[in-house]
């Protein structure tokens, strides 16, 4: 398990420096899961959870996080096909199927980089709502030295 | 020459869309015909104030009006104004009309809507001034 982690997340800090060496060029997502994710809250990046998770919570739409996310069937199998073919095997299913629960979520979001009482303020409200801080989310774009967070 | 037929062109669609906007919802149109009755704003209305067994109502995300811009109760995601009067692009796609009602009866009312419901919203929200 703990070599997994460390192996997961080594994958990921590689893959993260070849993005920015390249200028900050992220994967395109599929237009039609941008446009229907987004259409709630941001399109989450397909390696913020593994296939297996991808395959669940695609699965489960009717039942999305406390909310009917239901898409059509057609939709539903384009976008899911473009998230296997797209997530990789790295990591664990995190709990709850959340990526803020993701081990590697929680380190780069503990105590010492993040205040509890910041998660609290109305600007933010939730850990999902990762474009309150990191302003151009939307675009993939994670990058340290764009955060921005609110009063 | 060229500004001839940019007015002609001006003429044709002032010509082609002042009956179209003229008409009814083709949308609601369709609702009417499946239930062979008749929709009330009033009734629309109450549906859209009504508190559903999750404590949400439509009007939790879109505001006590559909004028208004609403929010996401749970992602603070910006909702752009349901009522046509202030956004045209609502209630003009089949699909997606039908994709939000099924979503958005589950959350507020925990269950389907049924036409009369869907009907009866959207005469409201059409209404809406």
């Amino acid at each position: 398990m703990y070599i997994t982690r460390i192996v997961a997340a080594s994958i990921l800090i590689a893959s993260s420096s070849a993005v920015w060496a390249d200028g900050g060029g992220v994967t395109p997502l599929l237009p039609k899961m941008e446009k229907e994710c987004s259409s709630c809250h941001i399109a989450y990046r397909p390696n913020f959870l593994p296939r297996a998770a991808w395959k669940q919570v695609m699965a489960n739409l009717n039942k999305h996080y406390g909310t009917d996310a239901s898409l059509s069937d057609a939709d539903t199998a384009e976008i899911s096909a473009w998230l296997d073919k797209t997530a990789l095997d790295v990591g664990d299913v995190p709990p709850n199927l959340r990526i803020t629960e993701s081990f590697w979520f929680k380190r780069k979001h503990g105590t010492n980089h993040v205040k509890a009482e910041v998660w609290q303020r109305a600007s933010i409200k939730s850990r999902s709502n990762c474009q309150a801080c990191h302003v151009d989310a939307a675009k993939g774009d994670f990058n340290e030295h764009k955060i921005r967070i609110p009063g | 020459m060229k500004l001839a037929f940019t007015s002609l062109v001006a003429v044709a669609t002032l010509a082609v869309s002042v009956p179209f906007a003229a008409s009814a919802n083709p949308i609601l149109d369709g609702y009417k015909a499946e239930i062979k009755g008749t929709f009330t704003a009033a009734a629309g209305e109450k549906l859209y104030k009504t508190v559903g067994p999750n404590q949400l109502a439509c009007a939790s995300c879109h505001t006590d009006s559909p004028k208004n811009a609403g929010k996401h109760a749970k992602t603070n995601k910006a909702i752009d104004p349901l009522a046509p009067s202030v956004n045209p692009k609502r209630f003009t796609d089949a699909a997606t009309v039908e994709k939000w009602f099924k979503r958005n009866c589950n959350d507020a009312l925990g269950r389907a809507c049924t036409t009369q419901e869907k009907g009866d919203f959207m005469t409201y929200v059409l209404s809406v001034k």
